[in-house]
Order: structure tokens, then C-alpha cells, then sequence
């Protein structure tokens, strides 16, 4: 076995920015063998180069989503009905094409004017209560958790509690690998979660309406599963929930650390789409895919990865140090971006791609907008940042205004 | 210059037409890729490339249209 990288670059981060040693990773061994706490095998593969990381994401025939026997440990060896990320072809395909029209570019513009009111009400909620608040229960959070539940169907009185429900099952107040009663407190707040979705299945079964859940019921209702609209529908909100959240989150962080590109953002609105693209690019709230397991022996590069290894690929590596025409790692919200890959790469891309940017591209400037003074009521270093979740963030976002 | 799309292979993410709309489109009944201007003119031969190249699933792909062209 040749030699294994002793590093924890790809799970570790300085506040927004990635160690330096990730980049270096990434210029020298763009796949490599590394140490891996936690994990079952004690070691995997790290895939930091573009070439690697796109060779290994859209070949989803030779690399599985679904963990071999060999890997199995905990979570990681369920296989969750409806969730499209533990799915592989053909399965993935039955289910996905199902979704895809329910996100299309147009489908998705038409939410504009109803994504603009939940920001504003969230705003206006913030304002009313004056400062000093915590961003994350009051803006970052509640807007995609509204948004994705009305798109669901969940009705307006159940959302907060349902939203409420998701948030502890992933706002541990500590590292819930080393805490038992965190995890007990995650668990049931899970189990509270998936049953209000399962409840609210059945109840779309017999009055599918006019929203994603009815829609999915009536068009394809014989093909598809309660247990399979359950996971399906948790996964989304979820998602949905930790995902925009986080950037809801970081990118205002990244802004106020960066008092030029928060001036230009604001002095020029015409720029939001690349803003937005190049916010994603920078803070890559999700810095690593989904694990790929390895169905046959793959050679990527001059490396052979044998059948039932594990990848972990860096998409914070690839956005902040791999980027063709990103000569600079700074943020700067007037560069193309376009190429980054932060919402992943084949046929896992991120579903809700379209309704990510929309979010953004709402929240973002209404929020500065509303609160010009906005600012951190403590320095950036003593967040306390989660690194021990997929998806990168903060708990707790202090601010005035 | 030819653009070839695979609707087998598309994901539905809706990069290319978010950059060149006027190319690319998505179908309203399954939401892939749908191709607008299958011959784009020389100056909108590099944005094209661009795209391809970011498609996530590769499945836009550029052909020479004739000895010229390649």
C-alpha cells in the first residue's frame, strides 16, 4: 500500500477559508490516500484536482453512492428510502425524473414573488424586535425552511414547528459524535421530523393539491411509494433547510469580512447573478461530496482506485484552488465564477440549484438593504463554526445594526 | 460548429440556458435540456464551449459541420 497522507485539510477550516495546506494538496497530489478519523476503512481517497474531481463525480457507473458490506458502519450503511443522494442508476433515474420538472428555470421564477415576501416578512419580524439578534433562527434558517415547505405543501401554521423540528436535529449544541444524550436529543427530533412529512404524505394521497407533494401524487402517484414521497420530501426540506441556510449565513460573513465587495455588491445591483455565483464559488458551505464508493477498479490519473474504496471529493479545494480564470483566491464579485462546483458535478448535481440562486439572489441584498449597519457583534474568529456536519456554517450568527 | 445534446444524459440543471438562453431552453414536460440554435454563429462559439464544458453530466457535445469547420 503506498504511502497515506496524514491531513485533515478537506475537513477542517479557518472561519470562511480553507487551510492553506489544501491548496498545496491540491497542486502536488490531486488524488491521494489519506488518514481519516472516524472512519471504518481508517483511510480513504481525496480527490482535490478538477480533472480527478469531475472524472470521478459524472461517472456514476463506476463509482456507487451506496455504501459496499465492507464499508458499512452506522448511518452510513442505511440506505434511505427517497433520499436521491443514496441512489444509483436506474433507481436514481426513476426518481429524479420525476422532480425535474417540478425545478426548472421557469417553474422556479415564478416562486419570485413569493420568495420576496417571506424574506420580507423575516426581515420585518428582525426589525420589530430590533437588535441586538441572532441571524440564523430569524433569517437564515426560516427563509429556505418557508420557502421549501410551502413548496412542499406543508401549511403555513405547521412550518415553524416542522422547521423547528429539523434545525435540532442538525443544531447540536456540541460535537454529537462524542455526546450520547445530543445524539438521543437528535434523534427524537428526527423521528418528529420524518413523522409530521409521513403524516402530511398520507394526507396528500387522499387531497393532492396544487403544490410539489399533490403534483407528484397526481402525475405519478401508482409509481411511487409513501416511504419514497416521505424521503423524497424530507430530504428536499432538509436539504433545502442546511444548504441555503448555510449560505444565508456565510456569504453575509464573507461580505462583512470583505468591505469592498460588500460596498460593490450594494453600489451595483446589475452584478447579483455573478455575485451570487461567485459567494458560492468562495464559501462552498458544502466542501465535500457525498463519499463515492468504487464498483470496479477505476484508474483516474496515473492512480488505480480498487473495487469498494472510498472518495471523498473536495469541491472547497476545486472552487478555491482549481479554477480556470480564478488566478486569485480572494472574493471578488465581479469575476466569472461560473465554472465553480459548488452545487456538485453528473448526475447528482443539486436539484434545487435554480431555487438556491433564487434565494440568494432575494435574501442577500434585501438583507443589507434593510439593516446598511448590519455587523458582527463579535469577531469573525470566535464563531463557532461546525465542522463536524456536511454542511459548512455557523450556530449561532451575532449582529446589530 | 454543431451542438449535440443527449436528453438521455442530461440532469435537468438548468446551467446552460441560465447562461446562453439564447441557445439553449428546457422543456416545460420533463425539464431537459432543449436546444434553440443547434448552429450558433461564430461569435457565439466560445460562450458555447463554455457551457458544454460546464454542463454536469456532459451531455452537450460540439461537432465540426464540415471540412471547413474542423
Amino acid at each position: 500500500m503506498a504511502k497515506r497522507l496524514k491531513t485533515a485539510a478537506h475537513t477542517r477550516r479557518n472561519g470562511i477559508e480553507p487551510l492553506p495546506e489544501l491548496a498545496s494538496i491540491s497542486a502536488q497530489t490531486p488524488l491521494v490516500r489519506v488518514d481519516a478519523e472516524g472512519s471504518f476503512s481508517g483511510w480513504h481517497w481525496l480527490a482535490t484536482g478538477l480533472d480527478e474531481v469531475r472524472a470521478i463525480l459524472s461517472d456514476d457507473h463506476r463509482f456507487s453512492m451506496i455504501p459496499p458490506p465492507t464499508q458499512m458502519h452506522g448511518a452510513a450503511g442505511r440506505v434511505e428510502i427517497g433520499n436521491l443522494l443514496r441512489y444509483d442508476p436506474p433507481e436514481h433515474t426513476r426518481l429524479r425524473k420525476m422532480l425535474v420538472p417540478e425545478f426548472t428555470v421557469r417553474r422556479i421564477r415564478r416562486l419570485e414573488p413569493f420568495v420576496t415576501e417571506i424574506v420580507t416578512d423575516c426581515l420585518d419580524a428582525l426589525e420589530l424586535a430590533g437588535p441586538p439578534a441572532d441571524l440564523m433562527p430569524t433569517f437564515a434558517l426560516p427563509v429556505p425552511g418557508l420557502v421549501g415547505c410551502a413548496l412542499l405543501g406543508v401549511p403555513r401554521d405547521d412550518a415553524a414547528d416542522l422547521a423547528r423540528h429539523f434545525i435540532s436535529t442538525s443544531a447540536a449544541a456540541t460535537d454529537h459524535r462524542t455526546d450520547p444524550r445530543e445524539r438521543e436529543r437528535m434523534r427524537a427530533a428526527g423521528n418528529a421530523f420524518v413523522t409530521y412529512i409521513r403524516r402530511l404524505v398520507r394526507q396528500k394521497r387522499r387531497d393532492p393539491g396544487d403544490d410539489l407533494l399533490g403534483m407528484l401524487i397526481r402525475e405519478h402517484g401508482a409509481d411511487v411509494t409513501d416511504e419514497e414521497l416521505t424521503g423524497i420530501a424530507a430530504t428536499l426540506l432538509g436539504s433545502s433547510i442546511e444548504n441555503v441556510g448555510g449560505m444565508l449565513a456565510l456569504a453575509p460573513l464573507a461580505l462583512l469580512q470583505h468591505p469592498d465587495q460588500l460596498a460593490l455588491f450594494l453600489d451595483r445591483p446589475e452584478l447579483i447573478d455573478q455575485a451570487v455565483e461567485e459567494l458560492l464559488r468562495y464559501v462552498s458551505s458544502v466542501p465535500n461530496s457525498i463519499p463515492r464508493y468504487a464498483t470496479t477498479d477505476v484508474r483516474v490519473g496515473d492512480q488505480v482506485i480498487r473495487t469498494g474504496e472510498v472518495v471523498m471529493c473536495s469541491l472547497l479545494a476545486v472552487n478555491r484552488a482549481q479554477l480556470p480564470g480564478v488566478p486569485q483566491d480572494t472574493l471578488d464579485i465581479t469575476r466569472d465564477s461560473s465554472g465553480h462546483i459548488a452545487f456538485g458535478h453528473g448526475i447528482h448535481h443539486c436539484l434545487g440549484a435554480s431555487l438556491s440562486r433564487l434565494e440568494l439572489r432575494i435574501a442577500l441584498p434585501a438583507l443589507f438593504r434593510r439593516f446598511p449597519g448590519l455587523r458582527l457583534t463579535v469577531p469573525a474568529e470566535q464563531l463557532r463554526y461546525r465542522t463536524w456536519t456536511p454542511n459548512y456554517g455557523v450556530d449561532v450568527l451575532p449582529v446589530v445594526w | 460548429m454543431e451542438i449535440r445534446v443527449d436528453r438521455e444524459r442530461c440532469a435537468g440543471s438548468s446551467l446552460c440556458l441560465s447562461y446562453l438562453p439564447e441557445v439553449f431552453d428546457q422543456s416545460d414536460d420533463d425539464g431537459k435540456v432543449l436546444l434553440r440554435t443547434p448552429v450558433p454563429g461564430a461569435d457565439m462559439e466560445e460562450a458555447v464551449r463554455g457551457v458544454a464544458a460546464r454542463c454536469p453530466t456532459g451531455a452537450i457535445t460540439l461537432h465540426a459541420r464540415d471540412a471547413q469547420d474542423a
